[in-house]
């Protein structure tokens, strides 16, 4: 692929009115990745989504995407899809119509695509997009998006609506449409249970600022869930830049960033690798708490304790 | 050539996730491709499954299915032919053609039937076995008392 970023931005911030939605966000994410955008609500993923897709302008700072282009530029429009939350489209028009509409509104158009895929699903195209049900008007949402053939694909809550059959169906022409075209995708869930299988690469924001960036393997090598004895656990903590710190009277659980390597720690503890879900789960919990790359991102001083 | 003969054929396995096993995902298309040459559902020259077909079926990340062809070629059990797909190449350690095991089995049914007849149930079968082979692992498979 010919752009080495598909979102890239320093220290954009977004206001509305008095309160910021986003604020001193850095990120830059490579191509060729499924992104899932995670964090509570009112951490700043839509805002972060009509950044990029150029439907609002940042309050401060620049984003580029696919590499240097403006979001919102005709070239960035062109190769850019967006579904938006609920993905609202005209009820009252047939899916046909809705087709038609996209061909007329878009450069970039591949009615057959569109087509093929709504008569796979056995869609009918003459069928009101508003009589269809919640999983269809996903899938119409989805087609016309990929219809454009972008390279960045952007989806506000795309699951959040679905039911399990409808959430497997819209993630398996989704992620069809990565393994044939390529394109990247990043779209925001609440999910985090399914993300495992369909993600890899990982955002988390907080509080409108970026709390966690990486690729799903480098984060799940890179962290450790220590179980081992409370008489420990201090000399632990200080040793090791600590995550989620859960102590009880005997037992104590630290997940801990490692950098790739086992702890260095006593025979008394158990160290064991996490899955996505826990690991997203651990920095929700602990909103001061980040992964991030690069200097920047090594926040705790103690763990230079780490490097030989 | 000979691997090219499953080319245009469906694949003769499909995959199945078990999300609860906590396996990650590439690694359980690894152990099925093992687990489907030791039973003999795949024989060298057979054609995995598209990466396409997998995506689709399973709604997973076209990565992880590559990451686990490649993790396959890596243990030597599969080799990628460009725009073809990826091929069986040969067996895992530790597996015997599909005759011989037949007739390992047969010999361990004869063991069975002659420890049921001197009076063992299954738990004792197992134990026995578990022992022996605990002997054979630990190179005692000599000293049988």
């Amino acid at each position: 692929m010919a752009t080495d970023t598909v979102i890239d931005c320093g220290g954009i911030g977004k206001r509305y009115r008095r309160s910021w939605a986003l604020r001193d966000c850095h990120l830059a994410v490579p191509a060729g990745h499924v992104v899932a955008l995670v964090g509570p609500n009112g951490a700043g993923k839509t805002t972060l989504l009509s950044l990029a897709a150029g439907l609002t302008l940042p309050s401060e700072g620049a984003m580029t995407v696919l590499g240097d282009q403006l979001p919102g530029s005709p070239r960035a429009l062109d190769r850019i899809g967006f579904v938006a939350q609920n993905a609202a489209l005209y009820p009252g028009l047939p899916v046909r119509d809705l087709l038609a509409m996209g061909r007329h509104l878009n450069r970039r158009w591949d009615d057959a695509r569109a087509r093929t895929h709504l008569e796979g699903l056995g869609i009918p195209l003459e069928r009101k997009y508003g009589r269809l049900s919640g999983g269809q008007q996903a899938q119409v949402s989805l087609a016309l998006a990929l219809a454009k053939r972008p390279e960045l694909l952007l989806l506000d809550e795309p699951l959040a609506a679905l039911d399990p059959l409808a959430r497997h169906d819209f993630m398996s022409v989704l992620l069809t449409a990565v393994a044939e075209d390529g394109l990247s995708v990043m779209f925001s869930s609440h999910a985090v249970n399914e993300l495992e299988q369909s993600c890899d690469y990982l955002v988390v924001l907080a509080g409108g600022r970026v709390q966690v960036t990486g690729e799903v393997d480098d984060l799940l090598g890179g962290h450790r869930m220590l179980t081992g004895p409370t008489a420990e656990a201090e000399a632990v903590a200080e040793r090791l830049p600590v995550v989620r710190d859960r102590r009880a009277g005997t037992q104590s659980h630290l997940l801990v960033r490692t950098g790739g390597v086992d702890a260095p720690v006593s025979g008394e503890w158990r160290q064991q690798r996490i899955g996505l879900e826990e690991l997203v789960l651990a920095y929700l919990r602990e909103p001061t708490a980040s992964a991030l790359p690069g200097p920047r991102g090594a926040v705790r001083t103690n763990e230079k304790v780490l490097l030989p | 050539m000979e691997l090219d003969k499953g080319a245009d054929r469906p694949s003769p396995i499909e995959f199945r996730l078990d999300p609860a096993s906590g396996v990650p995902t590439y690694l359980q298309l690894v152990q099925q491709v093992e687990q489907a040459l030791r039973m003999g559902w795949l024989a060298e020259g057979d054609r995995l499954p598209r990466v396409r077909e997998v995506v689709a079926g399973l709604a997973i990340n076209p990565n992880t299915v590559l990451k686990a062809y490649r993790e396959l070629e890596h243990r030597g059990l599969a080799v990628g032919r460009r725009g073809q797909g990826t091929f069986v190449r040969g067996l895992p350690a530790g597996v015997v053609p599909l005759r011989e095991r037949a007739a390992l089995r047969r010999g361990l049914l004869d063991w069975m039937r002659s420890a049921r007849t001197a009076g063992l149930d299954e738990g004792g079968m197992v134990a026995v076995f578990e022992d022996a082979l605990r002997d054979l692992r630990e190179g005692r498979d000599g000293v049988v008392a």
